[in-house]
């Protein structure tokens, strides 16, 4: 019962080639994982397969006929259907409209409504479908990508990343809904590189490593660390703490608030923690809640009061980023390209533009490049950033090694307390092992770090203790020994969700 | 003072109809998600070619057909500029209007001075005989009326049609249409070549029925009125109408109170209407634009 036969697919782009002889088999109403770093070529294979890419060479048979699809309508009139990592929706049309457009034949809009109603029904994915998708949560923008396709009854559905973005409550919500729609003979292709979500929901599952298929196995009987390894390669490390004991408390904010600095940003209410030498804080939630507005307040980009935030006994709410640093707290915000880094500057210059003030790299109004080159340089060979060279734009750079690049500069100020936002976001394996490793070597030589981070897999790996950022309130930070991913779950308000989302249906 | 209101009414509709031509085509194409900055170069292309073909055929319809290809021909310059060779819209667009006001004199050299054309006016049976509205609304020519259906044809299109809301949804999202399977360029190649035969068009009403004659420099700076007009009504197709009408109305009044021999000097009363204009555009909170707007596209991805 074969539905979609690979064989031999090969793609190459000019200088790399992102699939070489991938074959492989899906079967009808199997949930077949195709595992993989960032650049491993899996998002080039799924395009093929939606027909956004035409492979070089190699063929593919739907049920048995061959199936080159020439655009993704093609492919959609033959039966497959995708749900995009970032999602391809329009922000100001309504949710209706945005189905029509993912729709070779639409009907009239109110039996398209009327389908829309039964179809989140059937699948127990509540959606109205008269809502303006700019005003809808990541997860129901994704309900709408996925009711979009179950509305053209697909053969096979193709899945790209669709955890990322979800809340865990969430992700059960999709997996039963994936687990029914494969009971009903729908094949899923499922693209991630979250292991133990594959283990939960698929039966087989096919890992790409530079555009190579190096496995084919089942899941659930595969431990994480071996699928990690085919993935990466290599053995992989976990992280290891040398423990430290939890020093002087060295950030202190009591009662930070603020008002949302623009219109669609989070105010921060009331907001209380304390960082000790030596310990990593993570806080956890999904994004929106404030994570952007609370890094930007222990920054220094957004003031607050002076006495709301104090390093080492002193109130530093009222100062600018630059005395902070000084001071001894750097930050790395989330987003690399724009925020965290300049993109059309180069590396030494980027790195000089968060470190001339506790380096000294400016003397008498006058940018000391030597210096600024040499740590730039020191900086890329201590986190193994792969680039040509330092002069080398930032937006040229991987996404993981800007990231390393970015995270790097700032654990190389030694400094006293460490922001950092979303650190291995978008980041491949083995460079967030190694960014992982670094802020624990930070926490272990005395240093205290604090992680905000919706990859919860992350917070429980690396963190001392846990809280939970849920509408601009922080909860009482536990110790991260001991929970699960069902408590933090309830932490970050995920019950709630669940809650309106039964009503709804 | 003796201004006719009925009069000056009905001149404002015809004052305002080039400025509503241009605007509603330019409409379509910045929902397109293209900024086409040329809209006053297309327009006097238009203006002088349409003077020319009406001129030359003695049938001003015939002038009118002539001056939507001529605009249409030179948008079609700045489509494949910014299309396919991936340059920048706002300099592209500035560029087309200086070369389109240059191209025009160029044309125009001969098309000075010559005698006009009338265009007939068609005064619609039994409305027109409606007391007041009907002397105001229904006693125009052709193309009077066709502006106003254009707006309700391109409000009804971008409302109903399947292909006005994948121009929508171009215009909003480029990436997430290309990645449905939609033709970016083509939709947009599209939508700018009805902007620049709407233009011409526009252009072609000011030389062969406002003015009418061909004057180097005619449309003075109804291209721009209409870009602004388009912001003005926050990408909505009907309110287009109230501010082509304002900025038309303010011009008729201007001119109307220049023959009475009020006591403010004619420069006053001639840049009231882009003073208005200036006036409401910052007075009014622009709508949503298109979340697309100005970006370059390249399908590669």
């Amino acid at each position: 019962m074969t539905l979609l036969e690979l064989q031999g697919l090969t793609k190459a782009y000019p200088g790399v080639i992102a699939n070489s002889d991938v074959s492989f088999d899906i079967h009808k109403g199997q949930i077949h994982a195709v595992l993989g770093e960032n650049g491993a070529g899996k998002s080039t294979l799924v395009k093929a397969i939606y027909g956004l890419v035409r492979p070089d060479q190699g063929k593919m048979l739907l049920e048995g006929v061959p199936f080159a699809p020439s655009d993704p309508r093609a492919a959609r009139a033959a039966g497959v259907a995708m749900v995009f990592q970032h999602f391809s929706l329009f922000d100001a049309m309504s949710v209706a409209e945005n189905i029509a457009l993912g729709m070779e034949n639409p009907p009239k809009p109110h039996a398209l409504e009327a389908q829309i109603r039964k179809a989140s029904e059937d699948y127990g994915l509540p959606l109205s479908p008269d809502r303006i998708v700019g005003d809808l949560s990541a997860g129901e923008r994704q309900r709408v990508e996925i009711i979009r396709c179950l509305l053209q009854n697909p053969k096979l559905l193709i899945m790209d990343e669709p955890t990322s973005v979800l809340t865990p409550q969430e992700v059960d919500i999709l997996f039963g809904t994936l687990r029914l729609l494969a009971a009903n003979g729908t094949s899923i292709l499922y693209i991630s590189h979250k292991l133990e979500e594959i283990r939960n929901l698929c039966q087989h599952a096919t890992v790409l490593r530079q555009g190579k298929v190096v496995g084919t196995f089942d899941p659930r009987e595969m431990s994480n660390r071996e699928m990690a390894e085919m993935m990466v390669g290599k053995d992989l490390n976990a992280p290891n703490r040398v423990p430290s004991p939890r020093g002087a408390p060295l950030l202190r904010v009591a009662g930070l608030s603020a008002p949302a600095p623009h219109q669609f940003g989070t105010a921060l209410k009331h907001i209380s923690f304390t960082l000790h030498a030596g310990e990593v804080l993570g806080i956890g939630g999904v994004a929106g809640n404030g994570q952007d507005e609370l890094v930007a307040a222990l920054s220094g980009e957004m003031r607050t009061d002076a006495d709301m935030i104090a390093l080492e006994g002193r109130g530093i709410g009222a100062d600018g980023p630059n005395t902070r640093r000084a001071l001894g707290l750097c930050a790395a915000p989330e987003e690399r390209n724009g925020h965290a880094a300049a993109p059309d500057m180069s590396l030494v210059e980027n790195a000089f533009m968060t470190a001339h003030t506790r380096l000294s790299l400016v003397e008498r109004g006058f940018v000391d490049w030597p210096a600024s080159r040499a740590f730039a340089q020191a900086v890329i060979a201590r986190f193994d950033v792969r680039t040509p060279s330092p002069e080398t734009a930032a937006r040229a750079l991987s996404g993981g090694n800007l990231q390393k690049f970015v995270i790097g500069r700032e654990i190389s100020q030694n400094p006293r307390v460490l922001i950092v936002n979303q650190p291995t976001w978008g980041v491949d394996a083995s460079a967030a092992a190694a960014i992982r490793q670094a802020l624990l070597d930070l926490a272990s030589a005395g240093s205290a770090v604090l992680v905000i981070s919706q990859d919860l897999e992350e917070v429980l790996e690396i963190t001392d203790r846990f809280a939970a950022l849920n509408e601009g309130k922080l909860s009482e930070a536990v110790p991260t020994a001991g929970l699960t991913m069902e408590k933090i779950g309830l932490m970050l308000g995920g019950a709630h969700d669940l809650e309106v989302a039964h009503a709804q249906a | 003072m003796d201004i006719n209101p009925i009069l000056l009414l009905a001149a404002l509709m015809v004052a305002s109809t080039p400025i509503l031509l241009a605007a509603i085509g330019e409409l379509v194409v910045e929902r397109a998600g293209v900024l086409n900055l040329g809209v006053e170069g297309m327009m006097i292309v238009g203006a002088v070619c349409g003077y020319i073909a009406g001129h030359s055929s003695g049938d001003p319809y015939l002038g009118f057909l002539g001056a939507v290809f001529a605009g249409a021909a030179v948008s079609l310059v700045f489509a494949v500029l910014t299309q396919f060779l991936m340059t920048n819209q706002v300099a592209t667009g500035l560029g087309l209007t200086l070369f389109g006001l240059g191209l025009s004199a160029l044309i125009g050299m001969r098309a000075e001075g010559t005698p006009d054309l009338t265009v007939a006016k068609l005064a619609l049976p039994i409305l027109s005989d409606i007391p007041v509205l009907g002397a105001i609304l229904f006693r125009h020519d052709l193309v009077v009326y066709l502006s106003i259906l254009l707006v309700a044809g391109v409000w009804a299109f971008l409302t109903y049609t399947r292909a006005g809301l994948i121009l929508r949804a171009v215009g909003e999202n480029h990436e997430a249409a290309h990645a449905l399977g939609y033709n970016v360029r083509l939709v947009r190649v599209l939508a700018i070549l009805f902007g620049g035969g709407c233009a011409g068009l526009a252009g072609a009403y000011i030389s062969l029925v406002r003015v009418p004659q061909w004057i180097d420099g005619i449309t003075a700076g109804a291209g721009w009125i209409a870009l602004a007009i388009v912001v003005f009504a926050s990408w909505k197709p009907w309110r287009l109408i109230a501010g082509a009408y304002l900025f038309g109305g303010v011009t008729v009044l201007q001119l109307n109170l220049q023959a009475e021999g009020l006591k403010i000097p004619v420069e006053y009363l001639s840049m009231a209407p882009y003073l208005a204009t200036i006036i409401v555009l910052v007075m009014i909170r622009a709508g949503r634009a298109p979340a697309s707007l100005g970006k370059p596209f390249h399908p590669s991805s």
